[in-house]
């Protein structure tokens, strides 16, 4: 296949799902990636599918499109990436109306809230600390085995006609006149007009091999990861802490409490945020403090061994947005890339918009406030007034 | 060396040398399998040896996902294999 009609750069979730939907659109694709599927952003990821921890506006559209997209995506390739409707639970640990105001915004726009109110939280979830009292339920929310799933979709792709090359590194993106003509790669090079840039948190680097620019840039967090359990924890139970430490722009730590269980018993608690560039420093002051605040929402968990540890990078945009769309600079060049730490929930979303784009098919949203041109205007001025 | 000195491994006798590590002990007997896996039944022993993987995990004296490779013998101790 040296000639595809378009080439997708990262074979994480983003990228799979994208490659999918071109290829089920009747195009034929490649993907590369330096490394093997789910080695970067995805490999790191918790699996989570959430409408809980969005904010009103254009991502929370998204969001929920998507979340029934995971569902078709399984309808698609199969029931092979533990995708489970567990639902979310929203605790608040001090005082409870923030998070009713804000169920209160999410639900006028499609979410589905159930308010817990009166201790009720115990009965979805028995083992919760007994002075826990308000909560949220959202049954919309989702989790995933994300590796599991990027490696379904692209084998999905490869036996409709796709083609996957891992260990091949972009080199350069070559474009003529303004307009991408191929790729070269450390495994050869390749010819096409359209290049999808999935490159998660190194979504920046592979703009720059375009000449362009993307400013993503990483955000460290860690997940701890308990030995198999009984089940204990029934639904995504979080810290409605976390929805502000998701939005926040700061670059010093921030953690809140996620704790989840998987279908394999093992039990994940997260989650810390941190701007510390891609540094992979063991932290155990955060671990400790992670564990901590997990075993206070949680008081069963101090019994319960911890397996193993380990931290990755969410791709962070300046205004915490994904970046889904056609570059400034270089036609046919398409980003989707920037979900933060919503990349796994939002991929079939962005899939599919990317894809309606690029084709010129009409879009399920507005799709203006994830382009890309948004961070490059100023550089494209630049570049008209030269 | 003391050679008179027994775990027990599901309720059989199991000779170990002091100093031994469960799994050392259980290997050298021909106990191949520590124990199955929890969803496909698949004999699980040790991997890595050095107790990173977990693959080794038994029962001791009731506490469950105790690793085999890591803990040292004692006379008497009761090891079971756990899913």
């Amino acid at each position: 296949m040296k000639n595809p009609d378009a080439i997708v750069i990262g074979a994480g979730i983003v990228g799979a799902t994208v490659a999918l939907s071109l290829t089920n659109a009747g195009l034929q694709v490649l993907i590369v990636d330096r490394g093997p599927v789910s080695s970067g952003t995805t490999g790191a990821g918790e699996g989570n599918i959430l409408v809980s921890d969005k904010e009103p506006g254009p991502e929370l559209t998204l969001a929920l499109r998507s979340r029934d997209l995971w569902f078709d995506l399984q309808d698609d390739v199969g029931d092979c990436f533990e995708l489970e409707a567990k639902g979310g639970v929203v605790v608040a640990r001090r005082d409870p109306e923030p998070l009713f105001h804000l169920a209160k915004k999410q639900e006028q726009c499609g979410v589905l809230i159930q308010k817990l109110d009166n201790y009720a939280v115990h009965e979805l979830e028995p083992y919760i600390h007994p002075e826990i009292e308000h909560g949220i339920l959202y049954s919309q929310d989702a989790q995933c085995q994300p590796m599991l799933a990027a490696a379904h979709v692209i084998r999905a792709v490869v036996n409709r006609g796709g083609k996957f090359i891992a260990g091949a590194e972009v080199q350069r993106i070559l474009h003529h006149n303004g307009s991408v003509s191929g790729i070269e790669t450390t495994q050869g090079s390749f010819s096409t007009k359209i290049v999808v840039n999935a490159a998660g948190t190194w979504a920046g680097n592979i703009a720059e091999r375009a000449g362009s620019q993307l400013p993503i840039a990483p955000r460290k967090g860690f997940i701890l990861v308990t030995e198999p359990v009984n089940k204990y924890i029934f639904h995504k139970v979080y810290d409605s802490d976390y929805v502000a430490n998701v939005a926040s722009s700061d670059a010093d730590l921030q953690t809140s409490t996620v704790v989840e269980g998987t279908q394999s018993g093992t039990i994940l608690i997260g989650a810390s945020r941190q701007r510390v560039g891609f540094d992979t420093t063991m932290n155990y002051e955060i671990v400790r403090r992670l564990a901590a605040q997990a075993t206070s929402l949680f008081p069963i968990l101090r019994d319960v061994q911890l397996l193993r540890i380990y931290s990755g990078f969410r791709p962070y945009a300046p205004d915490h947005l994904p970046v889904i769309g056609e570059d400034a600079q270089v036609n046919g060049l398409w980003h989707s890339a920037g979900h933060e730490g919503a990349g796994i929930g939002l991929a079939p979303g962005s899939a599919q918009l990317l894809t309606d784009r690029i084709l010129a098919r009409d879009t399920f949203m507005d799709a203006e406030p994830f382009s890309p041109k948004r961070f490059q205007s100023s550089l494209t001025q630049l570049r008209s007034a030269i | 060396m003391k050679t008179n000195t027994y775990v027990i491994f599901n309720g059989n006798s199991i000779p170990f040398n002091e100093g031994e590590s469960v799994a050392a002990a259980l290997l050298r007997s021909g106990e191949e399998s520590l124990r199955e896996t929890r969803f496909h039944g698949k004999p699980r022993a040790i991997f890595c040896g050095i107790g990173v993987c977990f693959d080794c995990v038994v029962a001791i004296d009731g506490v469950p996902n105790q690793r085999a490779c890591i803990i040292e013998c004692r006379e008497g101790m009761k090891i079971e294999s756990r899913p």
